[in-house]
């Protein structure tokens, strides 16, 4: 796994920081990041950019992560491109309601850049 | 996270917040800065905490936690989150606060058993300054001050039901 282009999705600018220094930090390969700072950017994103990895936190503004999931399904050029929501929403019913949403990792804050690798690994190797 | 899982049911149970709270304080601090709050010897002087990120809370428990220190902590907070110098952290260390705020939030919500998913999170709201009063109808008021690089931090959950 090489050259993965990762759009991160968070209001808050320090976070997307940390997310893209976590990310590297655990080896992934990552090339190239793209920030959003709410689900409405992060959509139009998706249709300028072509993205292999996104990272989404859930309480945002303008649109929270769960409805950007939701929308992410019907952008065909997005299909198939794996979200790992990354919150401090980290009871069960919110991971439930993330996973049938159609995000296939999540990670709760705080977080270490190990537990980043162990969840994005998996995902970008499509084992999950 | 969860060794500190406590009740949401019970008056008496909430006597165990107060440790709860600054557990998920010190989590947030060792996993996102990489270092430890202490607990000071003796009450420090809560003067000059001008940086205050609020988050509040809403369903099963109402209420607002607040995050409160010093724009020299503030900076310090962002340098070791960001990797940067603490002199050249500018609106980052609101940001810095702000996310700090709502980590413990989260933290905090998720080891009360049953609060979870019966809580919401505003996103954090920050306010520089110290000359201000917050008028809630609270019903109860927990506060820690805990020492971040030997500088107070003082973390409140006020409780409006």
């Amino acid at each position: 796994m090489d050259n993965i282009r990762t759009l991160i999705v968070d209001d808050s600018s320090v976070m997307r920081k940390i997310v893209e220094r976590s990310l590297r930090q655990a080896g992934l390969g990552i090339a190239e990041v793209i920030e959003a700072s709410n689900g409405a950017e992060a959509l139009a994103a998706v249709q300028n950019h072509k993205v292999d990895l996104i990272l989404c936190d859930i309480n945002m503004p303008v649109m929270d992560g769960l409805e950007f999931v939701k929308e992410l399904a019907q952008v065909e050029s997005a299909k198939g491109v794996p979200v790992v929501m990354i919150t401090t929403e980290g009871s069960e019913g919110h991971v439930v309601q993330a996973l049938s949403a159609g995000a296939r990792g999540y990670i709760r804050k705080p977080f270490t850049p190990e537990q980043v690798k162990e969840h994005v690994l998996p995902v970008l190797a499509g084992n999950v | 996270m969860n060794a500190a899982r406590t009740s949401l049911s019970s008056s008496a149970a909430r006597e165990c917040w107060l440790p709860t709270l600054q557990l998920a304080m010190q989590e947030v601090f060792e996993l996102m800065l990489g270092c430890k709050l202490e607990t000071p010897a003796e009450p420090p002087s809560e003067e000059g905490l001008d940086i205050t990120s609020m988050v509040g809370l809403a369903g099963q428990l109402c209420g607002i936690l607040s995050v409160r220190c010093s724009a020299k902590s503030a900076a310090q907070m962002a340098s070791r989150m960001l990797g940067i110098d603490a002199e050249k952290a500018g609106p980052e260390m609101w940001d810095a606060v702000g996310e700090i705020c709502n980590m413990v939030a989260g933290n905090f919500k998720n080891k009360i058993s049953g609060l979870g998913d019966g809580c919401m999170l505003s996103v954090p709201t920050v306010i520089t300054g110290g000359d201000y009063n917050v008028h809630s109808m609270v019903n109860d008021n927990l506060h820690a001050v805990l020492l971040f690089a030997g500088e107070p931090v003082v973390i409140s959950l006020e409780v409006h039901s």
